[in-house]
């Protein structure tokens, strides 16, 4: 088995003095999809957060390809990890085009003042996977908020990671974008090997696109492994505190809520 | 698609470059119109010979002595504000703030009324400015910091704060003061160029320089700041480091901007604001050009400010000029808004 991507060891971080994730560990091998499932409040932006280098961890370690994250030079960091956040700051006066360029800058040297032919060619490669090259003259703050999400999306992808973590990526975009960007994630983790790592709220969805889920409760990390495996009416009436009915259907097991437990 | 390649390359500067041009030529004509204008007025060719030591005496002490120094603290001073009006408005994500925000002018004006009432130490009153500047600036970061990150609310904040705190101090400095002291405090205050020398050049322009060419090289990280503070983070920015910098900079530039001149209104808000609706919000444009149209907006407006028979202090200039047309720049821009 090669060595991990990406792994945290026993880690606990929060925000000030609080702790929100208590004493968690995991690993991720390359190319692989891990979705963190739990209820509100459970720690799963923070997780994401923790990994992705916006909180130092308060006690414990994040690694990418063995080295702490919170320790190296943050552009190096910035070509291999990528973010896409909940929520999006969307800055007046810029054209699509010219966001998602700004995905380029981690790889550009700091008196680099063009687009060289390789970062055109990933951010048409961006704008182009992510359907946002039709209307890539337009400014941002015109944008739905649909659009917008795959704008911010196709900027991530700019950047060239090799992990990409996503913040609810399906909450402003109707059911057939939602589709459409799972969907085109699953092809980039397997053209590309990207390793993908999400926060989403949609459980039938996770469980369709994820290799593996983690389940979350009060910051402890309750349950790891994969949708067949972690998916049970005992473990989503623990974290959910729901009683629900899984079904086989020809898109995988998918879960039916019934009633809130007690 | 060799054309179309160079297009998406070139294309997002073309508006800039001209801009630029603008402005240099602006500011180039600014300088001229300066040396030329006065309460004695030189023809072009007067200014020239006298620029090269020939030609009347006296036309030659008029351009060295009096208006060449004054066009420089004049050009220092516009562009040290506009730069650091336009750093301040990227950080803080706010096209509202300006190079006072962060208490810059309530930390100087305490000093310099410190300097002028108690009549402590006048001769190094622009060094006191100075320090009192750096040291507000640095409080507000002290107060600001928490758990290894500096919050944009948490400094916004933190300046009004001593800003209104340091500001009633100088109120009942000023009210306990006699009057001949009440008045040049009050000269201080509102900002003037009026006498200023070779002395004040020589001191303030390498800091000016440099900090005008550390804040060039800030415009990257607050292109991204722009995004907000997760997307930045993940582009690789190191947030307090980036902050911490960009404070340094634009604290830097106006402490000498008022050293220079005292406290001169309006320019760093409105300037950095103009240019931003020529070139858009690219720092890589935007920072350098609201250092050269600070510059240029400051320059003119000491020039009108010294044509009349009685001279005006500069930044009463600034500000009867300014709030119109910063009235004006965001009623373009809801238009523009509006039509969008």
């Amino acid at each position: 088995m090669n060595l991990p991507l990406l792994t945290a060891e026993n880690l606990t971080g929060g925000y000030q003095a609080r702790s929100v994730i208590h004493h968690l560990n995991l690993d991720l091998q390359q190319g692989e999809w891990l979705s963190l499932l739990g209820g509100n409040g459970s720690g799963k932006s923070t997780l994401l957060k923790l990994l992705s280098r916006l909180l130092a961890p308060q006690k414990g370690v994040v690694l990418l390809d063995g080295k702490a994250i919170h320790h190296q030079p943050p552009h190096l960091v910035a070509q291999q990890l990528a973010l896409l956040p909940q929520q999006q700051t969307v800055p007046s006066g810029l054209t699509v085009r010219q966001l998602v360029s700004l995905g380029r800058t981690p790889h550009q040297p700091w008196w680099q003042w063009q687009l060289t032919s390789t970062d055109l060619e990933q951010v048409d490669r961006s704008m182009s996977l992510t359907q946002v090259d039709n209307f890539a003259d337009r400014p941002v703050e015109s944008l739905s908020g649909g659009e917008r999400q795959r704008v911010f999306l196709a900027l991530a992808l700019a950047q060239n990671p090799q992990i990409l973590l996503l913040d609810e990526p399906t909450t402003y975009l109707d059911l057939r974008y939602q589709l459409d960007l799972l969907t085109l994630l699953a092809n980039l983790q397997r053209q590309q090997e990207l390793t993908i790592i999400t926060v989403l709220h949609e459980l039938n969805l996770a469980i369709r696109y994820s290799d593996r889920l983690a389940m979350l409760k009060n910051g402890h990390l309750v349950a790891l492994g994969s949708p067949q495996a972690v998916v049970t009416p005992a473990v989503i009436a623990d974290v959910f505190e729901v009683n629900v009915a899984i079904i086989d259907t020809p898109v995988g097991l998918q879960i039916c809520p019934l009633t809130t437990v007690n | 698609m060799k054309v179309l390649r160079l297009q998406q390359r070139y294309l997002p500067f073309d508006r800039p470059v001209r801009v630029s041009v603008l402005l240099i030529a602006l500011l180039v004509a600014g300088m001229l119109l300066s040396l030329c204008r006065g309460s004695v007025h030189l023809t072009l060719d007067e200014v020239w010979q006298a620029l090269w030591h020939q030609g009347s005496v006296q036309h030659q002490t008029i351009v060295w002595e009096l208006r060449l120094p004054r066009i420089l603290a004049a050009v220092l001073v516009g562009a040290a504000l506009g730069m650091s009006g336009g750093l301040l408005q990227g950080m803080l994500r706010n096209s509202l703030a300006d190079p006072f925000i962060l208490g810059i002018s309530a930390g100087a004006g305490l000093v310099a009324i410190l300097c002028i009432t108690l009549a402590i130490l006048p001769l190094y009153l622009p060094l006191g400015a100075w320090l009192g500047a750096m040291l507000t600036a640095a409080l507000v970061y002290t107060l600001s910091y928490r758990s290894g990150n500096i919050s944009v609310e948490r400094l916004i904040l933190a300046g009004i704060a001593i800003s209104s705190l340091f500001g009633s101090i100088q109120t009942l400095l000023l009210l306990w003061s006699d009057e001949s002291r009440l008045q040049s405090a009050l000269n201080w205050l509102v900002g003037s160029l009026n006498g200023r020398g070779w002395s004040v050049v020589q001191v303030a322009a390498p800091y000016v320089l440099l900090g005008i060419l550390a804040g060039c090289a800030l415009a990257r990280p607050l292109n991204l700041l722009g995004l907000g503070d997760e997307v930045a983070t993940s582009l690789g920015v190191s947030l307090l480091r980036t902050r911490l910098l960009i404070g340094l900079v634009a604290s830097l530039l106006a402490g000498c901007a008022v050293s220079i001149a005292g406290l001169v209104g309006f320019i760093g808000l409105i300037v950095p604001h103009g240019v931003r609706l020529l070139v858009g919000n690219d720092y890589r444009w935007l920072l350098p050009l609201s250092a050269i149209g600070g510059a240029t907006v400051l320059l003119l407006a000491d020039l009108l400010a010294r044509l009349g028979a009685i001279e005006f202090p500069v930044g009463a200039v600034t500000s009867l000029m300014g709030s119109p047309v910063f009235i004006w720049l965001l009623y373009q821009r809801q238009s523009a808004n509006d039509r969008r």
